[in-house]
């Protein structure tokens, strides 16, 4: 890989921010008109029965303490500031907790649960899916298709509801809803983390579950057009084993465009199975973000989406990097 | 039934070789009641238009006929008496390439994309060696360097991927690849159709080169007639599954037995003389579908009454030369009747 290579994605990569950020900047001050500090406070104003005399007077306030009464362009300059040291300001519903206190509360159990079940989801059905296109593989394992293609069409919500009926009300196997049992103490120890893995296994299984018929159906078809390819006649002819061909030959190759979207996939990790999340009120980016929806908590979105973008500009900047190791033909060098 | 014109030995003996093609509207018969018997050391080249079966005879030899396909009947055994049909799945693992190997089609895309040509080839001889006697690294990469310099690579060629190569030049890795165990019988199907005919002709030096090295057995497929006249010694012409004559590859060409042979030798095009293409009227019959008695005879010009209810038998017209015709057939008959 060469330097100027590895410049000028780096830069690529941190223009995609800016320019992510900078939309996210300017949609929501595009002339809505709503003010969200002023809904805030007329709201409270209406639960709380107050006179609404000082309301103008504390809106002032606010807008000073978030440098909304600077000209755009400062605001605009202060912001990118901000995003470039990930400092992402004050929650609006929550004040005075930071957005970047909430997200970095709640992202490592969205990533605990999320990367765990995508990558078992990716192993599985990469492998079941490659074995059910596979000419040589039992009849059985070929007629797997069927009900992987099934489970990919279910929403991995729906399948969260029948897990947790089945497994959690009715076998009352595992804990219906939260991150770990409430009132113990959040401490590094064997007995909480057993907790955790506990209280992760439905929502964890809903979403592997899905992930398994998603990478299933997409393996399938790649290996379908493998399996066809002129390479694995002539492996097959040269009496290769034939667990050789199928691995070195056949997944080996049809899996580099399953890479591409898990790479794509684990950056979505971040923003979490929003759906999921709530159904098992799990203590992720997806809860977080769900509530943030709900009271319009305008810089709690903004926190997530930037999260979400850089992971996503991230990933694609590393997967650039590691393609070639990949697939030999794609090369970053310039051949002479 | 052959008769040996004097001291050839008997490399591969097929005996009524049937693949059949389950379809929804019936049974395809592929390849139909083929004999075939090729001799120890020979360049033998079997022709026919696409279709007819050659490609099938060669992927069924090596078992690799895939469902629906199937072989249905026959032998097919090797000069110590295995018979390649009745091998089980690892022992005919082991025959391939040892004993029977293949050169591509398509050398286009027959390596693995992902994978350095040393290392496949590598891959390939760790494979077949017995267990506990794999040859260190070191050793490996010596004899893919020596295979590489008989086929005419670079030694450095062992650390290139596919794409990094030529046409000619990745025909020429299939080539030591094929050969890599010394086997006593290739199978080259077409392996000069996607080469220019600069290429072809080194392609099909070497092959030749090679083979006289190893005195092995050369099946040649194709239908470039051209180039079976000047690499075979004996030439087979296969015809709806069915192989219509054999003989060696003078008396096909000069004195041709079959009508369906006598008419793709008069459509080669002349260098000489320019003229309207010529060809076989009629297309090639339908597998599903075939007509009765010789499969031949809807397009051939000197049918006769008989042919559409008599099916023809390879039958022995002239040294060596053996056709499927019931005209050829009618005058050995004619004296008796």
């Amino acid at each position: 890989m060469s330097w100027n290579y590895t410049v000028k994605r780096v830069a690529l990569f941190l223009i995609v921010v800016w320019a992510a950020a900078s939309v996210n900047f300017f949609v929501p001050r595009l002339g809505t008109g709503r003010d969200p500090i002023r809904e805030k406070l007329g709201q409270l104003a209406a639960s709380g029965g107050l006179r609404q005399d000082g309301i103008e007077a504390m809106v002032k306030a606010y807008q000073v303490k978030f440098g909304l009464d600077k000209p755009l362009y400062v605001q605009y300059l202060n912001f990118l500031g901000d995003t470039f040291t990930l400092d992402l300001g004050y929650s609006l519903a929550n004040y005075p907790a930071r957005v970047g206190q909430m997200i970095g509360n709640a992202i490592p159990w969205t990533i605990g649960l999320m990367l765990v079940s995508v990558l078992i989801g990716f192993a599985l059905g990469t492998l079941m899916g490659a074995l059910s296109a596979w000419p040589s593989a039992p009849r059985f394992v070929r007629n797997m298709a069927v009900p992987l293609m099934t489970l990919s069409a279910i929403p991995p919500y729906l399948l969260g509801l029948i897990v947790l009926y089945i497994l959690g009300l009715k076998l009352e196997l595992f804990p219906l809803s939260g991150g770990y049992s409430p009132g113990r103490l959040a401490i590094a120890s064997v007995d909480f983390y057993l907790d955790v893995l506990h209280h992760s296994v439905l929502p964890a299984l809903a979403i592997v579950m899905q992930q398994v018929g998603f990478w299933a159906l997409g393996m399938r078809g790649m290996m379908v057009t493998t399996s066809g390819e002129d390479y694995i006649t002539l492996a097959e002819a040269n009496g290769l084993r034939n667990r050789t061909i199928f691995f070195r030959f056949g997944l080996r190759n049809a899996m580099l465009p399953q890479l591409t979207a898990l790479g794509l996939s684990l950056a979505n990790v971040v923003a979490g199975q929003v759906i999921v999340e709530v159904i098992f009120a799990y203590p992720g980016i997806g809860t977080v973000l769900f509530q943030a929806i709900q009271a319009s908590d305008y810089t709690v979105i903004n926190g997530v989406v930037l999260i979400l973008i850089m992971s996503i500009g991230l990933v694609t900047m590393l997967m650039d990097f590691f393609y070639p190791l990949l697939d030999p033909r794609i090369s970053h060098t310039r051949q002479n | 039934m052959s008769v040996n014109g004097g001291n050839k030995e008997t490399l591969l003996d097929i005996r009524g070789m049937e693949v059949h093609f389950e379809t929804r509207r019936g049974i395809a018969r592929a390849v139909n009641e083929v004999d075939l018997t090729l001799y120890k050391g020979e360049r033998f080249g079997l022709v026919g238009e696409s279709g007819s079966g050659k490609t099938t005879l060669i992927l069924a030899l090596l078992r690799m006929i895939k469902t629906p396909g199937f072989i249905a009947a026959g032998s097919a055994t090797l000069d110590d008496g295995t018979d390649l049909l009745k091998l089980n799945r690892e022992e005919i693992r082991r025959v391939r390439l040892k004993r029977v190997a293949m050169v591509p089609q398509g050398a286009m895309n027959s390596l693995n994309p992902v994978m350095r040509i040393g290392d496949q080839l590598m891959l390939t001889i760790r494979e077949h060696a017995e267990d506990g006697e794999i040859p260190d690294k070191h050793t490996q990469l010596k004899q893919v360097e020596e295979l590489f310099y008989r086929v005419g690579l670079k030694p450095a060629v062992a650390r290139l991927y596919p794409h990094e190569l030529s046409g000619g030049m990745k025909q020429r890795a299939c080539i030591a690849q094929a050969i890599s165990l010394n086997p006593q019988l290739i199978l080259a199907d077409e392996p000069t159709s996607a080469l220019d005919v600069v290429v072809q002709r080194q392609i099909m030096q070497t092959l030749r080169k090679l083979q006289n090295e190893l005195d092995a057995t050369v099946l040649l497929v194709g239908h470039d007639m051209g180039l079976m006249a000047q690499f075979a010694e004996r030439v087979g012409i296969m015809y709806g599954g069915k192989l219509v004559e054999v003989g060696p590859v003078e008396d096909i060409f000069h004195n041709p037995q079959h009508p369906y042979t006598q008419l793709l030798i008069s459509s080669i095009p002349n260098f000489e003389i320019k003229g309207e293409f010529r060809g076989i009227p009629g297309v090639g019959l339908s597998l599903l579908d075939p007509p009765t008695g010789c499969l031949f005879h809807p397009r051939c010009p000197k049918a006769i009454d008989r042919c559409k209810s008599v099916e023809p038998q390879l039958k022995e017209v002239a040294a060596d030369q053996l056709v499927s015709c019931l005209l050829h057939e009618e005058d050995q008959h004619a004296p008796a009747s």
